[in-house]
């Protein structure tokens, strides 16, 4: 269940296991030379210093974030300020609005968007495309499954990235929000750009 | 692959093998169940389930019935498109390319060219290539499941004995194509020419699994899952996720089977969690030993 990879750095990213891309995202981090834990339990959250929530499946996880007893503990962290950043579905945890979500889906309301689920249509019609990303000097290769839209944020939200006229890509103090999968395109930047905040 | 322009004439592309083999990414660590209908596809979705796989017969009906099974209606399809917001999969028959097109215009996430149908061809699987939705198939070895990749599959599953409630099967073609893997990454590059031509294969695919220690593409497990434990059992072998077809919706409490097989897929490592969540969930399906079934579907593929 713990998992620890070899590392230069002290801090520990942790990875939210419960469903979906995680082991992708471990992947990249592994190769940017972080540790990384994947998270399951409350147990496996002592030792991290931030956390990945990654794609997959919002609904079911977040019924595993209430019956893993996870939900409570990751919101009372991310309130003292622990760095967390989702992609996909990971991002539709943290927003603070959930349009075309179930009624008991929950979310941390970590950060002032609304976020509308599967708003670019079924498999058929994700895509990749190049985006700009702010400070990078190069576009990022970004991969987009069944994607969330944000189609609302807060004039407290930091916008990162847009494709179209969409934001895709945002931050909100110590949460970071990607509509894409920067774990599927072998591109490290969005993810060294996450590690150098913690 | 199909080219589209957005308002700020960005480019972008659909059908790519990425966004394919994306969408399997999604599905890891996640339980995609068989449903026949809009209600079994609520109870899904209620329970956790990652997908729903839409069929008009569960694989244990298929075989009690007998007669040849085919591609579902697609008024039922679309009817349990209408009430998930999760993805949903369909099956189409072995080399059945047409109603591959079929389920592809109905928007079906993941088209399951399967076994579990009655094959169209005795020859060739479908040219996956050719399609914008991605496709799952079943593999009872890693030759099996490379000939699939080269065809254009993006996510394989080890195909086990579907309608049977009965393990045995899933854990040989599991413990068979991880353990050809495993010997892969030891061969040294002559070897590899030799694996190919046993496995069938194609040498770069092969070549690939001897570099980076995997299949190109994600593996999970179908085909005999009744319990927690069997779900957690694949997982420990090496599955990435489970399909669990007629083990939910044939045992006495759909609902309540279902959310333990997704929290034991989930803490599968975790004996404490499984036990705890297998406690009370009534009679599983009733399962049957290899030896009382008279067509083996995972013979179905080539």
């Amino acid at each position: 269940m713990v998992r620890v990879s070899q590392s230069k750095s002290a801090k520990v990213v942790g990875v939210l296991a419960l469903q979906g891309a995680f082991s992708s995202h471990t992947k990249v981090l592994d190769s940017i030379g972080v540790s990384t834990q994947e998270v399951r339990t409350p147990q496996d959250l002592a030792s991290v210093d931030a956390l990945v929530m990654p794609g997959g499946e919002s609904t079911t996880m977040s019924q595993l974030l209430e019956s893993s007893e996870l939900f409570e503990p990751i919101k009372k962290l991310i309130h003292e300020g622990l760095p967390v950043f989702g992609t996909c579905a990971g991002m539709i945890l943290l927003a603070s609005k959930i349009i075309d979500g179930r009624d008991d889906q929950v979310s941390f309301g970590a950060i002032n968007i609304e976020v509308q689920r599967n708003a670019y249509g079924r498999q058929i019609d994700s895509f990749e495309a190049d985006i700009n990303v702010e400070s990078f000097d190069s576009p990022f290769h970004a991969v987009f499954i069944r994607a969330p839209r944000i189609v609302k944020a807060d004039g407290s939200v930091e916008i990162l990235a847009e494709f179209g006229d969409d934001i895709v890509l945002a931050k909100q103090k110590n949460v970071l929000v990607a509509s894409f999968h920067p774990e599927l395109s072998h591109d490290k930047r969005i993810h060294e750009m996450f590690v150098k905040e913690i | 692959m199909a080219k589209r322009e957005f308002e700020n004439k960005t480019l972008s592309s659909t059908g790519s093998m990425i966004v394919k083999r994306g969408l399997a990414e999604m599905l890891k660590g996640g339980v995609i169940m068989d449903v026949v209908n809009p209600e079994q596809a609520k109870i899904a979705e209620d329970a956790g389930a990652c997908a729903v796989m839409a069929l008009e017969r569960v694989p244990a009906d298929i075989r009690r019935d007998g007669g040849v099974a085919r591609m579902s209606d697609p008024e039922m399809i679309t009817g349990i498109q209408a009430v998930c917001s999760i993805p949903v999969m369909a099956k189409a028959r072995i080399g059945h390319f047409v109603e591959a097109q079929v389920l592809e215009s109905l928007g079906v996430d993941f088209i399951d060219e399967s076994e579990v149908l009655t094959p169209a061809d005795e020859t060739h699987h479908i040219d996956k290539l050719k399609f914008t939705a991605p496709f799952v198939c079943g593999a009872t070895n890693l030759g099996e499941a490379l000939r699939r990749i080269s065809e254009g599959a993006a996510l394989i599953r080890s195909k086990g004995e579907a309608g049977t409630g009965n393990i045995v099967e899933a854990v040989r073609h599991l413990r068979s194509i991880i353990g050809d893997i495993r010997k892969i990454t030891q061969a040294d590059s002559a070897e590899l020419f030799d694996w190919a031509k046993k496995l069938q294969a194609p040498l770069p695919l092969v070549q690939e699994i001897a570099e980076t220690g995997w299949l190109q593409v994600p593996l999970f497990c179908a085909g005999g899952i009744a319990t927690p434990s069997d779900a957690a059992l694949a997982m420990q072998l090496g599955a990435q996720a489970v399909f669990v077809g007629s083990g939910i919706f044939k045992s006495d409490d759909p609902a309540p089977r279902a959310k333990a097989i997704v929290e034991a897929t989930t803490h599968f490592r975790d004996p404490e969690i499984i036990a705890k969540v297998s406690r009370n969930l009534g009679g599983p399906m009733t399962g049957i030993g290899m030896d009382k079934i008279e067509q083996r579907y995972a013979e179905r593929g080539w």
